[in-house]
């Protein structure tokens, strides 16, 4: 019961009104906000969407991957690839066939790593990421260091009517707050079903699991391909709203990054993934923003306070901000709904 | 391939292999020993190759450099496992995972800061500077020789270590049985510090030897450090003797794969931990 606690699924009723507002607030934002921070809160939920998808491993499943950046960037290629030199290619092509490309090579992937545990998930899953990240970076043909550009943003058409233009920035943030939500409220229900109660068993015991005959093999495997599913939607989003795509996004400090989102707001039942993702995106903000004392450029050195802020989130809230109200409503010995 | 380059892309290989090994030793004991995942292995070998870079130029002598780089190395190996690491032992792997994350990101600045980020060479020591003639055209340095002689001696100095002295009991000791080894008397605090000093030891002479040959860039590091990951899984976590073999066997498939397969080089060594996870899923070696 501590392992359920501790990651609360069940959310409190104050995190439920925090959660209304919160959207209440990304729903009000674009008309009050400039075009800077537009694009800055349509990043924020792109990562969200991205952070939600590891947590369906890291904080559900209890498999700590340091490889999902490989499935954001793959989709992102993916769209990089099939969009025209010269003009846009539908949604309705592109979105399906670079969510499936991510969740093909989760699966390929998945093959061979979801059979590790503890360590072994970790390193396996950095080393295949690394692999997809050099295969990227050294070939001139899929774009070398310098990453590839999306020329267009794919066109939204129902028999020839525009549905929506994705090149408005309003329409674009609107488009990701409704992928957003409809990517956490699958994940919630998932949560519940007998597929995420099976995995949350597999995060608590997963001799046990199988002992009364789960296949923990196929639901691991299944899990994770679903997770770099999502995750390639978030990098597909990115792709559509950068229109420019590189190997960084698959790389090692991305997937690290990641993991720090959804510790950050408290693993397990996604709501903290995107409280995380916010979080965490903000104060990155903020540190490559801090102005220059003297001739010493605070900003340019973003990284190192970075470090220590991940240094000291270790040290002293572990378990991130839902961690912290678990804590505290564990000493009230209040129950949650 | 006539025999010369066959042979010397076999001793460039097993001296790849030998550097990776001096790098694997010491993650793979503190993976065994103390549990730990330490991202940051990496840039102790950065420390060392920049530590050479520096060194070198304020001595005057690579041979000066790398005895006190070492000493350097081994005092902010035991700073670190004192401030930060010993905290972390019985703590979750994501935690570490994070803590040692955010180390590198400091590190990485850190070095940015200091150093800056071009890339610099390190000389190679004159006496060392020659090239043996194998045939008319073809050569091979002195240099990589004495690598894989200091590598293969610190190889050997290992073993001799954990398996012939009284502290590579107590080592194997708190490997097998941590609460047992402690009931028994066995300061295993001292064990960790000494074990932790030692794979930073172990990394930093890795990256100072290696200096002179691959010169000291920016993310150095990191690079090596899933080359590393890829020995550990290949090898087994906590086997000594599986990371020598694992090590030797990256070594041999990356040096070849570039020569023989340049297209797919890249990939073959992430293949060749594939093959292993399907035969074995948890190494080689695993003890």
């Amino acid at each position: 019961m501590s392992l359920m606690k501790a990651n609360l699924e069940v959310l409190p009723g104050s995190a439920r009104a925090v959660l209304w507002l919160g959207l209440i607030a990304l729903v009000a934002f674009p008309f009050a906000g400039s075009d800077f921070y537009v694009q800055m809160v349509n990043r924020m939920m792109i990562l969200a969407i991205f952070a939600m998808s590891l947590d369906l491993l890291q904080g559900v499943s209890g498999l700590v991957s340091l490889g999902h950046a490989a499935y954001f960037g793959l989709a992102g290629y993916a769209l990089a690839f099939l969009m025209p030199q010269n003009e846009a290619a539908s949604l309705w092509l592109t979105l399906p066939l670079s969510v499936l490309a991510s969740g093909l090579a989760a699966l390929v992937i998945g093959f061979f790593v979801v059979r590790t545990q503890g360590i072994y998930f970790i390193m396996v899953t950095m080393a295949f990421a690394q692999m997809v990240f050099y295969l990227f970076f050294d070939n001139k043909a899929l774009g070398g260091s310098d990453g590839l550009y999306v020329n267009f943003k794919p066109s939204v058409e129902i028999a020839g009517l525009t549905l929506l233009d994705l090149d408005n920035k309003r329409t674009l943030y609107f488009f990701t707050l409704g992928s957003l939500l409809l990517v956490y409220v699958f994940l919630r229900r998932l949560l519940w079903s007998p597929f995420g109660r099976a995995l949350s068993g597999i995060r608590v015991n997963e001799h046990r699991m199988r002992a009364i005959g789960f296949n923990t093999f196929g639901y691991k495997l299944t899990a994770f391909s679903l997770a770099g599913a999502l995750a390639g939607m978030a990098g597909y989003l990115w792709g559509v709203q950068t229109g420019y795509i590189n190997p960084e996004l698959m790389g090692f400090h991305m997937s690290a990054h990641a993991i720090m989102m959804v510790i950050l707001g408290g693993m397990g039942n996604f709501a903290g993934a995107i409280v995380g993702a916010f979080g965490f995106e903000y104060v990155l903000h903020v540190f490559k923003d801090l102005p220059t004392v003297g001739t010493f450029n605070l900003g340019k050195h973003w990284q190192l306070w970075m470090g220590c802020f991940i240094v000291l989130v270790v040290i002293l809230a572990p378990r991130g901000l839902l961690g912290l109200i678990a804590r505290k409503s564990d000493q009230q010995g209040g129950s949650h709904d | 391939m006539d025999l010369a380059t066959f042979l010397i892309q076999l001793l460039n290989s097993v001296q790849y292999g030998l550097l990776l090994f001096m790098l694997a030793a010491g993650l793979t004991l503190i993976f065994g020993i103390m549990g730990v995942v330490n991202l940051a292995h990496g840039s102790f070998y950065m420390l060392g190759a920049y530590l050479a870079y520096s060194l070198s130029a304020l001595l005057g002598s690579l041979t000066l450099a790398l005895i006190v780089g070492t000493l350097l190395a081994v005092m902010f190996g035991l700073a670190l496992e004192w401030l930060l690491f010993r905290h972390f032992y019985h703590r979750d792997h994501l935690d570490q995972v994070l803590l040692t994350f955010g180390l590198i990101s400091i590190f990485e600045e850190l070095r940015s800061m200091v150093w800056g980020d071009d890339v610099h060479g390190v000389p190679v020591p004159e006496l060392l500077a020659a090239s043996i003639p194998l045939t008319a055209n073809l050569s091979y340095p002195v240099y990589r020789l004495f690598m894989a002689g200091i590598c293969l001696l610190l190889a050997l100095g290992l073993y001799l270590l954990i398996s012939k002295t009284r502290l590579g009991m107590k080592i194997r000791a708190g490997a097998f049985n941590h609460d047992m080894a402690e009931a028994l008397g066995v300061n295993i605090k001292l064990i960790h510090a000494v074990v932790f000093a030692l794979g930073v030891g172990l990394a930093a002479v890795a990256g100072m030897i290696a200096a002179p040959t691959s010169s000291v860039y920016p993310n150095m590091g990191s690079q090596v450090l899933i080359m590393c990951f890829v020995v550990v899984v290949i090898g087994g976590i906590g086997s000594v003797r599986g990371a020598l073999i694992a090590a030797l066997l990256v070594g041999l498939v990356d040096t070849f794969g570039k020569v023989l397969l340049p297209s797919v080089a890249g990939m073959l060594v992430y293949m060749l931990m594939a093959a292993v996870l399907l035969w074995k899923p948890e190494g080689l070696f695993k003890q």
